[in-house]
């Protein structure tokens, strides 16, 4: 509550928090909000010459290429873009959490090897990993979330691990030891929830980041397949003729440009409240 | 001096071939068959099959790569499947484009970023503050793509001052440099802006102003090239970045460098040159990071003596 109350007091922060309830919100209602099917390809979504119709009352936002509503599509394409965050995020904020703790508690050869492996990781040239590993198996919306969970847990286990280390060397810790606690406790009961604020921070601005990832292998054509819409498809399937009908690609670039930044600016907020000594910092 | 940097030499090798294990045991677990692809659809499984053993694909796992490697420490990345010449040389080929389109794009990043930076830092919390802190946040939050595009759109389309895409003369590597830089800038004003703070609260900065120079030379001369050590290590970490990342803006505006060489690679599965450019870009973040480590103590005698 705390928390809510002093980021409302922010002007950034609530434009971000009111963004992401209004994106979460309508994606949830899409059936009820959009005007019409979002596969729906309409006789009168068209020109005379077929191409695709500016926006107008009839059709808000204007049609795509083949004669579809551009407001559904990306009411529709807000649930890909969502569910791609949440579950690649959870995965990648998961994994992240699980090679941290364990790599920053366990001294000698588990240890070491773990962040050996979040070193080479780290190495790895991500985005180009992304895409290769999107284009040579079957892209879908499961693969391109395992994709993006792939790519986006070592930075969380880097700062997983750079705390646990600090924290084991605490005195509380070492109290808790001497009392006879085993390792499972004092992981669970109290490095544990000491981590979840970064968790949490982690979590809300890596949504942002895997809304992006998520648009830019759509766009590239090997991301979500049409015609379940997403939000980089769309721009995908009319960036050959965006000369002609420039809404089909700006009006979605502008809703995934908003979304990730409505998400990091409500995770920066975060992160300073939860964490005071970043504030005003990177 | 010479031991860290031995050290950071064996780290840097052992880091390349961890890369290049995973790399390929990826493209060797992917359900996608070069030699397939190089039949065409028509082929018989003979053929499949010839060509599958041409390219030593019949062999174990463990065979091949240990192949790979053999070429690799010998500087040799191997042959591209459907252009049947040597990895390393379609790499050198088109790795200078890259590079100037990496040197043009960092340029407008630090000098943007700079710029923003210590504007917002001297007019801390005011409204230009607030303003360029909100912009940085906008073009870290802006898909690539979209940006290239509206570019695109604006300049090359509508007010036809630069060409839509390829790639020689100067006009040529305007937008896609823009296009990175302008992005990328975010991070580099706001890391500017709060090494510029931490220093303008300095004591010596004190003593400059009470001896009454002008703002503009103590903001220029005395404060900012203390507040440039982290732009150095961020450039490191940037050109790592840039590699990995060139893919798509090289895409949208038909750059013909190795992110394009990587992205026409992929769609054919032609997986030695995906091998070279993974590793090249691997390489480039390896340097990266260790510039980052290397410069900072060459300009700051403060971590030398650590």
């Amino acid at each position: 509550m705390h928390v809510l109350k002093s980021m409302i007091r922010q002007p950034a922060a609530l434009f971000g928090l009111v963004v992401v309830a209004l994106v979460v919100l309508l994606a949830l209602a899409a059936p009820l909000v959009a005007p019409y099917s979002p596969d729906e390809q309409m006789f009168d979504g068209l020109t005379l010459e077929g191409a695709p119709l500016p926006p107008s009352a009839q059709f808000l936002l204007g049609t795509d290429a083949l004669g579809r509503d551009l407001l559904s599509r990306l009411l529709y394409g807000a649930r890909t873009s969502l569910v791609i965050g949440l579950v690649a995020n959870g995965i990648a904020v998961t994994i992240g959490l699980l090679i941290g703790i364990l790599s920053g508690y366990m001294r000698g050869l588990v240890g070491n090897a773990l962040m050996r492996f979040t070193d080479l990781m780290m190495a790895f040239p991500a985005l180009l990993l992304a895409i290769v590993l999107a284009a040579l198996l079957r892209p879908s919306l499961w693969i391109v979330a395992m994709v993006i969970a792939l790519v986006n847990w070592v930075q969380v286990a880097r700062i997983v691990y750079t705390e646990t280390r600090g924290l084991v060397e605490r005195d509380f810790i070492l109290a808790e030891r001497s009392l006879g606690a085993g390792h499972g406790r004092i992981l669970f009961y109290h490095i544990l929830p000491h981590l979840i604020p970064t968790a949490i921070v982690w979590g809300t601005l890596g949504i942002a980041t895997t809304v992006l990832l998520e648009a830019t292998l759509s766009f590239l054509g090997i991301g979500v397949q049409p015609p379940t819409p997403s939000w980089g498809n769309i721009i995908f399937e009319s960036q050959s003729y965006f000369q002609a009908a420039p809404w089909l690609v700006f009006i979605p670039g502008a809703v995934i440009l908003l979304t990730a930044l409505s998400f990091n600016l409500v995770g920066d907020a975060l992160r300073d409240l939860l964490d005071p000594t970043q504030r005003g910092r990177g | 001096m010479a031991f860290l940097l031995l050290r950071r030499l064996v780290q840097t090798a052992l880091i390349l071939l961890g890369v290049a294990a995973i790399t390929f045991l990826l493209l060797y677990a992917l359900p996608a068959d070069p030699a397939r692809m190089i039949a065409g659809r028509s082929a018989t499984a003979q053929t499949v099959a010839n060509i599958r053993r041409e390219l030593g694909l019949d062999q174990p796992l463990l065979v091949q790569f240990w192949t790979y490697l053999q070429g690799l420490v010998q500087g040799d990345l191997g042959r591209s499947y459907a252009q049947k010449t040597d990895v390393g040389a379609l790499i050198a080929a088109r790795l200078p484009a890259t590079l100037i389109l990496m040197a043009a794009g960092i340029f407008v990043e630090v000098l943007l970023g700079i710029a923003l930076g210590v504007l917002a830092a001297v007019r801390r919390g005011g409204f230009i503050d607030r303003l360029v802190m909100m912009a940085s946040f906008v073009g870290v939050s802006a898909p690539q793509f979209v940006a290239a595009l509206l570019l695109l759109y604006v300049f090359a389309v509508t007010l036809a001052w630069f060409p839509m895409s390829g790639f020689g003369t100067f006009a040529h590597v305007v937008l896609p440099a823009l296009t990175l830089g302008i992005l990328g800038a975010g991070w580099y004003a706001r890391m500017v802006r709060s090494a510029m703070i931490d220093v303008l609260n300095q004591d010596y900065v004190r003593t400059a102003r009470a001896k009454g120079l002008s703002s503009f030379r103590i903001v220029f001369r005395h404060a900012l090239p203390n507040a440039l050590l982290p732009v150095v290590a961020m450039i490191g970490i940037d050109i790592g970045q840039f590699m990995s990342g060139v893919v798509v803006v090289e895409a949208v505006y038909g750059w013909p460098g190795i992110g394009q060489l990587a992205w026409q690679a992929i769609q054919q599965v032609d997986i030695p040159i995906i091998m070279g450019v993974t590793l090249v870009s691997a390489l480039a973040i390896v340097i990266g990071n260790l510039i980052a480590d290397l410069v900072a103590p060459l300009i700051d005698p403060r971590i030398r003596a650590r």
